[in-house]
C-alpha cells in the first residue's frame, strides 16, 4: 500500500475515526467534504484497509467505482482518496477508550453543540496518548462467530478455525490451514474460502449449512462451489469433531424441521481442518463502554439517519452498526456518517429525525433507526425468513415496492423520500416484507 | 420440429444474482430472459457459449512487509483454465516495490490475458 507515516499526532482533531476499513476510510473522506479540517483515522493493524486487504477476490467496487475490483484495490483507492484529502492515518495504534464530554443534547432538537471526546490510544510509536476530538466515528467493523457461539460438541484439537482467519493465513501470510477441509456454514467468506483453498490444491470435502437455504450470495454458490464441484449440503450440520492433537474427522447429520440432528442418518468425513463461516458480530466493545444505546436486533448502536448514535457527536458506520453484504454499501453509509460528523463540527448538522423506523412483518432488523420527513434516505433491512418469488417490501401503508425475492442473506434497500411522508403525522413506521400473493389475498 | 432446449444460469455479474434463462435450438441461442441489465444479457450469452471467470490468487514477494502479493487476471479467463492459471502463478516470484496494476505475468497460459498486482507494496529498507 501507499505509505505515509504520521509524524506528529495533534492534540486535537475535528473528527477522529476508529478503524480504517471500508467504513473508516469513507467516513474520513466524508468528514473532510463537509468542512472538518483535521481528521484522523486510527487503526490497530500495521497498514490501513481493514479486512479488505485479505479479500483478494473480485466483486468489490461495482457501486463505488462502476467496475469489479478486488478488496486490496478497493482499499488502496479509498486510502489514496483519503490521503489526497489530507486525512491523517495512524496505524499500529489501538483505541483503548473514548469518553464523551459533550454538553447534553439540546432538547429543542437543534442537534448537539460541539462538545468533545477524549480518545485514549496506545501505539509503539506514540505510546499511550489522550487525543481530543470534537466528533468520533466508530468504524471498528465486525468479528467472526467462533465455535463457542454454536456449541459444537466433540474434541478440542487443532484445525478448527474461522473462515476469515484461514483467509488471512492464506492470502496475507502464505500458509495453508490444512489439506482436507470441511466448511461449516454457508456465509460468503466460507464460500470464497472453499474456492480459494481448492485453487491452492486443498480438497474441500463439502460445505454444510444447518438452514434449508444458503447464507451467502447466490453468485458465490455458482462461482465458488458449482464451478469446482464442491458439494453443498443444506439442512445438515457438524455434530461432532474428532481428533486428539489435530482434527481427524467430523460427524455430520441432517437436521429435522426443528433443526435437531437426525443421528441415525449421520455419517463421518475424514478431514484435518474445519472452517467456520457462521456469521459476523459487530465489534462494539468501545461503543458499549462509551455508553451508546444498542439495538439487540443488529447488535450495533442505534443510529439516526445521520448515523449519529445516542451520544451527540458520536457517529457509527459500517459493520459496527449492522452486518452488510457488500463493502460498497458500507462505504455509502460511512460517507454519510462522515459527512454528518463534519457537519457536527461546523454546526451544520440537520435537525433531528422525527419518525422512528421499526422492523415489522418478517423483517429482522432495520437501519437507520429513524428518519426525517423532509429529507431523502435509504433504509437498509433484512428479512427474517426467506421468501422465494415476488415480494412486496413496504413502509407502513405509505409505500410498497416489488422485489424478486427476499432472503436473509441479502440486504434489501428502500428509498424514503419526503413525498412519501408528506401526509404522515405518526411518529413511527414499520418496514414489512410479504409475498405478493398473500398481499393480494388480503 | 426441433425442440427448444432451456438452460438456466445465475448471473454472477453483480450481487443481485439474476436468474437467467436461455432458450436454444441445436446450440443456437434464440432467446434470453431474466436479465435486469445489458451485462446480464451478455453474461447469459457468454455463459452459454464461452463461460469465463476472473481469477484471484497470490504470488511470492520478497523485500516487502508481507510474503504474499495478491494478484488477479486483468480480465476473465475461460472457466476451464481457472485451476491451471492458479497453478501457473505458484512459481511466480516478484520483488518489492510493486505498484497496483503492475503486470506480474503476461499472457497467462496463452489466453492473451495478463495477471496484475491487486495492491502496491513498498520495499522495506
Amino acid at each position: 500500500m501507499i505509505s505515509r507515516h504520521l509524524r506528529h499526532l495533534q492534540p486535537h482533531y475535528d473528527v477522529l475515526v476508529v478503524g480504517s476499513g471500508p467504513a473508516g476510510l469513507a467516513a474520513a473522506i466524508g468528514a473532510r467534504e463537509t468542512g472538518a479540517q483535521r481528521v484522523l483515522i486510527v487503526d490497530r493493524e500495521r497498514e490501513a484497509g481493514g479486512i479488505l486487504l485479505q479479500c483478494i477476490h473480485s466483486g468489490f467496487g461495482l457501486h463505488a467505482f462502476k467496475e469489479e475490483i478486488t478488496g486490496p484495490e478497493y482499499a488502496e483507492r479509498y486510502l489514496e482518496r483519503a490521503l489526497e484529502a489530507d486525512v491523517d492515518v495512524l496505524e499500529d495504534a489501538f483505541v483503548m477508550d473514548v469518553k464523551a464530554e459533550g454538553p447534553p443534547r439540546d432538547p429543542t432538537g437543534n442537534g448537539g453543540r460541539p462538545g468533545r471526546q477524549r480518545v485514549k490510544l496506545m501505539s509503539p510509536t506514540v505510546g499511550v496518548r489522550v487525543v481530543e476530538a470534537t466528533s468520533v466515528v466508530l468504524a471498528m467493523g465486525a468479528r467472526e462467530r467462533t465455535r463457542g457461539a454454536i456449541h459444537i460438541p466433540g474434541d478440542r484439537p487443532a484445525g478448527v478455525l474461522t473462515a476469515g482467519l484461514a483467509q488471512k493465513m492464506v492470502n496475507l501470510h502464505g500458509y495453508l490451514p490444512g489439506r482436507r477441509i470441511v466448511i461449516l456454514g454457508s456465509g460468503d467468506i466460507g464460500l470464497i474460502m472453499a474456492r480459494r483453498l481448492t485453487l491452492e490444491g486443498c480438497e474441500v470435502a463439502g460445505v454444510f449449512e444447518i438452514m434449508p437455504y444458503v447464507n451467502g450470495l447466490g453468485r458465490n454458490v455458482v462461482q465458488c462451489l458449482q464451478d469446482f464441484d464442491i458439494p453443498l449440503h443444506l439442512s445438515t450440520t457438524v455434530v461432532d469433531i474428532h481428533g486428539h492433537d489435530r482434527v481427524e474427522r467430523v460427524t455430520v447429520a441432517p437436521v429435522d424441521d426443528r433443526l435437531e440432528p437426525v443421528m441415525d442418518k449421520a455419517w463421518d468425513i475424514a478431514c484435518d481442518t474445519v472452517l467456520l463461516s457462521i456469521g459476523l458480530i459487530p465489534e462494539n466493545e468501545l461503543s458499549r463502554r462509551l455508553g451508546v444505546r444498542m439495538d439487540p436486533l443488529t447488535n450495533g448502536p442505534i443510529v439516526a439517519s445521520t448515523f449519529e448514535t445516542s451520544l451527540p457527536g458520536v457517529f457509527a458506520a459500517g459493520n459496527v452498526v449492522h452486518i452488510n453484504d457488500l463493502a460498497d454499501w458500507v462505504s455509502e453509509q460511512a460517507l454519510l456518517a462522515g459527512r454528518s460528523a463534519g457537519q457536527f463540527v461546523t454546526g451544520g448538522l440537520p435537525p433531528d429525525d422525527n419518525i422512528r423506523i421499526l422492523p415489522g412483518d418478517n423483517v429482522a432488523q432495520v437501519v437507520p433507526h429513524s428518519v426525517a420527513s423532509e429529507r431523502i434516505h435509504t433504509v437498509y433491512f433484512r428479512v427474517r425468513k426467506p421468501i422465494y418469488g415476488d415480494t412486496y417490501v413496504k413502509l407502513g401503508d405509505l409505500h410498497r415496492r416489488k422485489v424478486r425475492a427476499a432472503v436473509p442473506a441479502e440486504m434489501i434497500t428502500m428509498k424514503v423520500a419526503p413525498r412519501l411522508l408528506r401526509d404522515f403525522h405518526g411518529d413511527a413506521l414499520h418496514v414489512h416484507a410479504a409475498p405478493v400473493e398473500q398481499e393480494q389475498a388480503r | 420440429m426441433t425442440a427448444v432446449e432451456r438452460y438456466t444460469y445465475l448471473c454472477t455479474g453483480c450481487p443481485l444474482g439474476c436468474r437467467l434463462e436461455v432458450d436454444a435450438v441445436e446450440g443456437d441461442i434464440i432467446e434470453i430472459r431474466g436479465f435486469e441489465c445489458a451485462k446480464g444479457k451478455r453474461y447469459a450469452r457468454d455463459e452459454h457459449t464461452d463461460p469465463r471467470r476472473p481469477v484471484s490468487t497470490t504470488v511470492a514477494i520478497s523485500g516487502g512487509a508481507l510474503p504474499r502479493l495478491p494478484v488477479r487476471t486483468a480480465d476473465a479467463v475461460p472457466k476451464d483454465v481457472v485451476p491451471q492459471v492458479a497453478v501457473a502463478l505458484r512459481d511466480v516470484r516478484v520483488r518489492a516495490p510493486v505498484r497496483r496494476g503492475d503486470v506480474v505475468l503476461t499472457d497467462v497460459l496463452g489466453t492473451g490475458i495478463d495477471v496484475i498486482a491487486s495492491r502496491g507494496m513498498v520495499a522495506l529498507d
